[in-house]
Formats: structure tokens, sequence, C-alpha cells
């Protein structure tokens, strides 16, 4: 019997109790960002479209031979010895000529693993996340181009041991910066906190 | 009605030689269509204020697109419906598939002719009519059988039984606490009830026999949620569960119309709470119950009906879903021996002379209680406010 | 491609339907059945006879994809099984190669990988509340958890570039050392979690007289059964026995750690029911933060390390095999890797996931259930179809 009214009376409190929660969050913080006019800040270690800049590619294959689902197509012949030696910007020389470097965004699994073994760090993950297309076969990227202007002097001081998360903003292909909106984030890849929603 | 007709006649002087069946039928069919417009746009905008207030409750902004501050969603939302294929699936029984939202519809506006919304503003001041709301509350119950039965889909059955065994169950209690207002004002007509409260607020039978009549007022507002299929009873409509329970089956402009069914039935039966506890279209204070000689007592019902539909709403969001046979004893184990206790305990009450017309502290607890839990409220959104302010310098910082 | 598991496939026959019950199927698309899970259910009325679930629709080849790339190339696709923990994922298939291969990683590297498997618990724990609350009826809960398993998601996506499939636990370490910030974030996310979500959580949802009834007194595992289907992790725990890797077998350095192994008691109905398999979830999300807020504490008296110091240029272990368990929000996780000691690919992966076991004992109890229960049960062993069917 004192069981049955106080299971009652429980019953009766603990909805006032979740009541006053959901009361009060009525006037709390909201957290939703309205994107497209506010656009979250990616950190630059963001994961998002590969890029490769093919003027320092050296086609050795490694990117290829990393990646677990197989997502890049790389063909490559070794460049005529009597041809105009060309270097890499860190100054390796680049003995291949690399007539297809394909790489397919749609089976990439954005893992990263591609980028550890390159050894001029010529291949990155941008924070660039809006590529979407309708055609699937768009999303095959041609890295490969005819007419790419090499280095023909070895910039032995160049040396730039890029770490692999560091995407060189103009390098990267359409690579619009976060639009409008008020992102208070610190952009800076280095230290200060996680970046905060805009429209704070 | 004369009031009606009276008000045709200064408004259309020509009517003045209409053989006399026509003003009445004009007198009749004019309210009631006026009535059922309104209330047929009424849900447009609960079902805004559902989802915006859904979506603050739970950290995020709702509907913000369409229209300024997304008002015109659930505009997009009904064209949406209206567009859609009515998809008929195999198997069906075609006229109870068409016509259960109908019935179901039917059973949500027909409440509507007897709440009073001014002392002249009724469509038809019924002398049982406490009697009528109840007689037909429970007409929506056939048309969610028979949206069930007719789906020729298992989750709908299993919707449309169980919403059957709850909506029976919650009309006893419901109907045992209606009878407390009718015992106490001594009259089945709602205009009579209403006229019992006026004054202010501290003649709502809502204060009266403090704390018997409040106890009265939440197992009748609780029933009247099962009602509605409202969580945490809408179990015939468990989302996780059964998909979409009776109305799986639907779409288009039938699921449209259940949508409606839905939000009507709160509107009747937040407005006939108030009516019966709230003190109907008077305002808390005489002063405040009309501007200039014009009566705002519409606006203190609707707002008074409006208010009960935002608890019902925050009620939702807030708890959990009981299953059918919890569901059950609630109704019958739990609401209905209180509901009985308070009608014996009220009866004696107003048979004994000394408390008559209610306890000594009536008058007073009224104020204290309404001050109280407004106060509180509006502590607990200051204290949101500023942990929201704080929260903002601490992120900027 | 569907496997019926469960007992007594003999008696299970189409000829001898009886008429008076129904066999409702909870298909493969349900709101609430926690990924592609199909259940037959024999009803009578509410009331389940018989309960069948059939898994196998998110089948996607990971042990034998494990054999076709190498041992780092199997990271990505660990991630990808139990989608909403994957750092529990990584860090299980990493300390079995390093097993095998005999490495030992530095203090440095094991506290931050406790730092991340326990931010990574209190996120999975948001989702198995969260929707286990949503499929009680309370949509609330739901999205406050998730708003705060957003701010872990942004910690994780500050450190290695990913929100939801990480690659994070290499062989023989991480792969991205802590951003600068990174314990100072930590600690103001975690003194909000601590002092305004998880309150708020037992308020709103745990302590709710409507969540007790509709949870406590339902699906009640007895001790004795779980063990003898292999139950591990919270759904263990929540019958009342202390059973915890981090604490009896403790592995990359949790024994440095003081925390509570939280059990089922029973207070609101017989030990083992769903409401204590939840409330030892939402206890170990408490206890999570207090392992963070000390390992925290570790990593600001420490010095910086090489996180990539002991990774191996390549991965070529010598012939022989390991069988490595972590503790993963789930439960068990074991990973028996086999090496054939020529090549750089493994020979075998083979995966004992958690769920896959506690999906294993759903036929027993859900027999006698009503159908509203059967969604409760589901809800509280916690599955994760991308885990029991690989």
């Amino acid at each position: 019997m004192i069981r049955y009214f106080k299971d009652v009376w429980e019953g009766f409190w603990t909805v006032l109790v979740g009541m006053k929660i959901t009361w009060r969050h009525l006037f709390t913080q909201k957290v939703t960002l309205q994107y497209p006019e506010e656009k979250w800040q990616l950190p630059p270690k963001s994961r998002m479209r590969l890029f490769m800049a093919y003027e320092d590619c050296i086609g050795c294959g490694q990117c290829a031979r990393a990646c677990p689902v197989q997502c890049i197509y790389i063909k490559a012949e070794k460049r005529d010895s009597k041809a105009t030696p060309i270097f890499a910007a860190n100054g390796q020389p680049i003995k291949l000529d690399v007539s297809v470097f394909d790489i397919d965004m749609s089976l990439c699994c954005y893992c990263n693993l591609c980028t550890y073994p390159c050894p001029t760090n010529c291949i990155y993950m941008t924070p660039e996340y809006e590529f979407a297309t309708t055609d699937l076969t768009q999303q095959l990227y041609h890295f490969a181009k005819t007419g790419a202007k090499f280095l023909t002097v070895n910039p032995k001081a160049a040396a730039k041991p890029a770490a692999p998360a560091a995407p060189a903003a103009p390098a990267a292909p359409k690579a619009t910066p976060p639009a409008s909106g008020t992102p208070p984030a610190p952009a800076a890849p280095s230290g200060g906190a996680p970046p905060a929603p805009a429209g704070a | 009605m004369d009031f009606t007709v009276g008000l045709l006649l200064k408004l259309v002087p020509g009517l003045g030689g209409a053989p006399a069946w026509v003003l009445i039928t004009l007198g009749a069919v004019v309210p009631a269509v006026l009535l059922v417009t309104m209330m047929a746009l009424g849900p447009i905008l609960y079902v805004y204020a559902e989802t915006k207030i859904a979506g603050f409750m739970q950290d995020r902004i709702g509907p913000k697109r369409v229209g300024p501050h997304g008002m015109l969603q659930t505009v997009a939302d009904a064209v949406k419906l209206l567009f859609k294929e009515a998809i008929f699936p195999a198997g069906v029984d075609k006229v109870l598939f068409v016509l259960a939202p109908c019935i179901v519809n039917v059973g949500a506006f027909l409440p509507f002719v007897v709440v009073p919304f001014g002392s002249h503003l009724q469509t038809a001041d019924l002398n049982v009519g406490v009697f009528y709301v109840t007689a037909v509350a429970s007409l929506s119950t056939v048309g969610l059988i028979m949206a069930g039965w007719a789906s020729n889909n298992k989750y709908a059955l299993f919707g449309g039984m169980r919403s059957a065994a709850q909506i029976v169950s919650y009309e006893i209690p419901a109907v045992m606490i209606l009878l407390i207002p009718v015992m106490i004002v001594g009259s089945l007509s709602l205009q009579d009830i209403v006229a019992a409260q006026a004054g202010g607020l501290q003649s709502w039978l809502l204060f009266r026999y403090f704390p018997l009549m409040p106890i009265a007022f939440l197992i009748f507002f609780t029933a009247g949620m099962a009602e509605c299929n409202r969580t945490p009873f809408d179990i015939p409509e468990a989302e996780s569960e059964l998909v979409a329970g009776f109305h799986t089956e639907y779409s288009g402009f039938f699921f449209a119309m259940f949508f409606m069914a839905e939000y009507t039935e709160m509107f009747v039966i937040s407005a006939v709470t108030s009516v019966l506890f709230l003190g109907g279209f008077h305002a808390p204070h005489p002063a405040l119950q009309d501007i200039h000689g014009f009566g705002l007592g519409f606006l203190w019902l609707t707002a008074k009906a409006w208010s009960l539909m935002f608890v019902m709403m925050w009620l939702r969001w807030t708890l959990p879903r009981l299953r059918v046979d919890q569901l059950m004893y609630v109704a019958w184990k739990v609401l209905l021996p209180i509901s009985m206790v308070l009608v014996v305990a009220v009866g004696a009450l107003l048979m004994i002379p000394a408390t008559r017309n209610g306890f000594p502290w009536d008058p007073y607890v009224g104020w204290l209680v309404t001050i109280a839990v407004f106060g509180a409220l509006v502590a607990w959104m200051a204290g949101a406010r500023l942990a929201k302010k704080r929260h903002v310098r601490d992120l900027a910082a | 491609m569907a496997s019926a598991i469960g007992s007594g496939a003999a008696d299970w026959k189409l000829d001898d339907l009886e008429t008076d019950e129904m066999v409702l199927n909870m298909g493969p698309q349900h709101p609430s059945t926690h990924g592609v899970l199909r259940i037959e259910l024999k009803t009578d009325g509410e009331v389940v006879k018989a309960a069948r679930p059939h898994i196998g629709y998110l089948h996607r080849c990971f042990e034998k994809h494990a054999e076709s790339v190498d041992y780092p190339g199997v990271i990505p696709y660990t991630d990808r099984m139990d989608y909403v923990a994957s750092m529990g994922n990584s860090l299980g298939y990493a300390l079995a190669v390093e097993k095998l291969l005999g490495i030992e990683t530095s203090p440095y590297v094991s506290t931050i990988r406790v730092i991340m498997a326990e931010l990574q618990r209190i996120a999975s724990h948001c989702v198995a509340v969260g929707t286990y609350g949503m499929d009680i009826g309370a949509f609330t809960p739901f999205l406050h958890l998730l708003r705060d398993r957003e701010k872990i998601l942004d910690l994780f996506e500050w450190t290695c570039g990913a929100r939801l499939l990480y690659n994070y636990n290499w062989v023989g370490g991480v792969s991205h050392d802590l951003p600068e910030g990174f314990v100072k974030a930590c600690r103001q996310f975690l003194r909000e979690y601590d002092a305004i979500t998880i309150p708020e959580l037992m308020d709103l949802l745990i302590g709710n007289k409507i969540f007790i009834k509709r949870t406590a007194g339902v699906g009640v595992l007895p001790v004795d059964l779980a063990i003898s289907y292999d139950l591990t992790g919270p759904n263990l725990r929540g019958s009342g026995l202390p059973r915890d890797l981090r604490k009896d077998h403790p592995y990359c350095g949790y024994d440095r750690f003081e925390f509570a192994v939280p059990v089922g008691r029973g207070e609101h109905g017989p030990v083992g029911s769903c409401f204590d398999r939840n409330w030892v979830r939402c206890i170990e999300m408490a206890e999570s933060s207090k392992i963070i807020h000390q390992a925290l504490d570790l990593l600001e008296k420490s010095e910086r390390a090489d996180v990539h110091e002991k990774v191996p240029k390549r991965v070529k272990p010598a012939k022989g095999e390991v069988y490595s368990r972590s503790e993963a929000p789930r439960g068990q996780l074991g990973y028996y890797v086999v090496a054939d000691g020529t090549g750089v690919n493994p020979y075998r992966v083979k995966v004992k996931s958690p769920c896959f076991t506690a999906m294993s004992v759903f036929h027993v109890l859900a027999k006698g259930m009503m159908i509203a229960d059967i969604i409760a049960l589901i809800g509280s062993l916690d599955v994760v179809l991308g885990e029991i069917d690989r």
C-alpha cells in the first residue's frame, strides 16, 4: 500500500524534475550552425580532400602501395638519360616521368596513410570538404598534367620537411576558405583552443 | 443562437425580410463554418510551435529557413502533403481506409460546438454541454480502430488495438472528474460553469477545495493527454516501435488529416480543461476583461488553451513512453481510484454547510500558487540565461 | 546474405504454424534496431513467444580484406567495424600486432592512448544511452548527449583530423601527437560534462519513474546465463559481476589510474535488468571522466615524447600468432592475429566481437516479453551491427 503511494508520488515528482530541466534548456545556448552561412572552421590537420603537387612527385609509388583501398593509380616511365635533370622542391632528383597519377576520391577512405611514405611530401590531405559531384566519374582526379613546370635547379637550401598535415593554402585546388559568417576560431595551426562554433 | 441571428441582422439588414428558416439556418451554419475554418488553420500554428519548442528544448533551433524564423514551414509541409500521392496499399478496405481520418476529425471538431469563447460566442449553448463533450470525444476511437484494421498491416493493427484500449480506459477517470465541476456549479451547461468562475483568479474552480481540485485538474489533464495520444501515452503511434502505429500506411492528404486531427484534439482538450478549471473566458483580474467595452474573453480562453497545449508539448519532449500495460495500470489503478475518491470527497464537502463554498483558504491560495509557479519558472529562465551568458563568455576566452 | 542464429532451429518448422500466433518481422529497416538487424518475432498478441535475429546485412568481409593489405593498412578497416567507437577497435589491433612484434610503447604514448580510448568510451556511451532513451520514447536526452559527443569529436578532429574513423592507434605508437592546448580544452570539456551533462542525464532520463518502470525488471539476465553466453563489458557488469579487463588484466598503462568498476545493483528490480545495464554505462561515463583527468595530470607532469618513436618502418613480424583483448565500450574486443613470417600482409585476422556474443543471448531473453520490451532489450545490449557483421 505504502509502495503504491510512493510510486505515484515518485512518478509525479520525477516528471516535475524532468520538466524543470527541459524548461531551462529552452533558454540555453543553441548549438545549431547555420550552414552554409556559417561554416565550421576545420583544424588544419583535417583529412578531407586529397591534393598532390605534381611538380614534386618523383613517381616512387609508395603512396599507391600504402593505400589500403588502392585508390591511387600511377604509371611512370624512366626519364630519358639525356633529358634535363629536374628536381622536386626538397632537392630530390626526379628520375621518372609520371604519365598517369589518378586518385579516385570515391574509393578513398581518408585514412591519410598515403601521405606518410611520400619522400617529397607532395601528397597531403586538405580541409576542403565541399567537393560533392553529381557524376561519380568526376570523383576520379587526374593530377598528371602536361606542360608542368619542373624545377631544373636543385633547390638545396629549400629543404622543407613539411609535416604531412600542413596544407599550403595557395596550392590547394579550389580550396575555398570558410566563407562568411563570424567564425571566432583560431585558424592558426599551432595552439589555441579547438575551433569554437560560429554564431555563439 | 439568438445572439448570432441578431448580429447577422445587424450586419446584413437585407436579411430582415428573409423567412425564419433561412435566419435559423444561417444562425447555425455561419458560426459553425467560422469555427471550423479557424480551428482547421490552428494546426499550422501548433505544428510550428511544437517543432520550435522541441528544437529549443533540445539545444537546437528548429525550423528556420522557410519564411521568417521558419514560420512558413508548416504551410510548406501541408502543401507537400496535399500534393503527395495518397497510396492505397494492396488489400486495404477502401471505404474504411478513407472514412477513418474523416471520423477522427469529426470526433475532434465536434466538441468545439459547446466551447464558450465569450458569454455569447458559443455555437450552441446546450444545457447538457458537459454530457455532450463526453459523448462526442470518444467518437475518434472508432476512427482509429478503423484506420488500424483497414490498413491491412500488422503494425497498424497493433496501433489501432492499443489506441482503442487506451482511449476507452482514459475516458473513465476523465468523466469522473468532469462530475466535480458539475457538482460544484450545479449545471451541465458549460456557459454556467464559466459564469460560476467569474470575478478573477481566486474563483477559478482550480483553486476550490485546495488541494483537492488541483489534483482533479491534474487527473483530467493527464486523461486528456491520453485521449490525444500524446507522449507519454503515444503508444498507438510509437515511432520507435511500430514505425507509425495506426497511421503507418497513410500518406499524403490522409496523413495530413490525422495530423490535423491530433492537434485539433489537443486544442479541444485544452479548451475544455480551461473552461472547466481555469475560468474559461474570464481574465485573471476583472480589470483585464475588456478594453473600452471590447470583450477580450476570446483572447483569454485562447491564451489559456495555448498555455495548456504548451504544457502538453513540454511533457512530450520530457518524458519517455509508457508501455501499454503500464498505461492501463495508470488509468485503472491510479487515476480511477483517485478520481472516485475525489468525487466522493468533494460531494461530501458540498453537503456540509460549512464547506459548501470551499475551504476558507481558497481565495488566497489561488494567487499564492500562481505567483509561486510563475516566479519559479521565471527564476529558472533567468538562471538558464545567466548560464548561457557565462558559457558564451567562457568560449570566447 | 543472412544467417540465422538462435537455438532450436530444428523445432521451428514453417508447416506447423499456429493460427493464434502472429509472425511479425522487425525488418532490416526499423527505427530502433541499431543498424540493419532483422528480428523475426512469433507473438501471441503483444507477448513474444519466440524471437530469432537475422544478421549479416552489414557484412563487409573485414577479415578477408585484412589478408590483402599490410599490417598498418588493416587499421582503417578496424575503424569501420564498430564505427561508433573506433578508437577502441584500432587500439585492440595495435596492441595485438605490438605483442606479435614485441614492441612496448613509451608511457607517453600509452597515456595518450588511454585518453583517446576513454574519450571514445564517453562518446560511445553517449550514443548508447541517448539512443536507448529515444527507443523508450524520451527524445530530448539523445540530443543533449549528442551535443556533448560532438564536443568530443571536435577534440578528435583537432588531434588527428577525422571525426569518426580516425586511423589513430598505429602499430607502435599513434599517428599524431596531441596539439598544443589539448589538455586545457579537454579539461574544459570534462568540467562542463561532469557538472552539467551527467547530473541532467540522471535527472531527466535515469531517474524518471516512467523510464525506470520501462526498464527495471525487463530483460533480466542472470549472471550464470551471462557467463555461459560469454557476455562481457557493461552487459556482464549489469548482472552484478565486476569483470573489467582494464582492472583484471591491465593493458596500455591502465594500472596507473584509479577508477571504480560500476556493477548493476538492482536497486529498482532484479539485478541484471535493462536498467542495470544502462546504469552501468552512465556511471562508466563518469568514471572515464575521472581516468581522463588523471591521465591529463600525468601528461602535464611529463615531457613530450616522439609518438612515432617505436613505429616500425616496415611491419614484418616473424611467424607466430597472438590473441590480444581489450575493453572496448561494448565489451571485450579480441583480435587473433596470425603471421606466417613471409610478406607484409597478415595471414589471418580474426575478431571476437562483443556485440556478436551479446546478440546471441537475445533469443533467450526475448521469450515472454512484450513487443515494447523487445526494443528496450536490444537497446540495453547496445549492439552495433557493424561490429556484429564485420
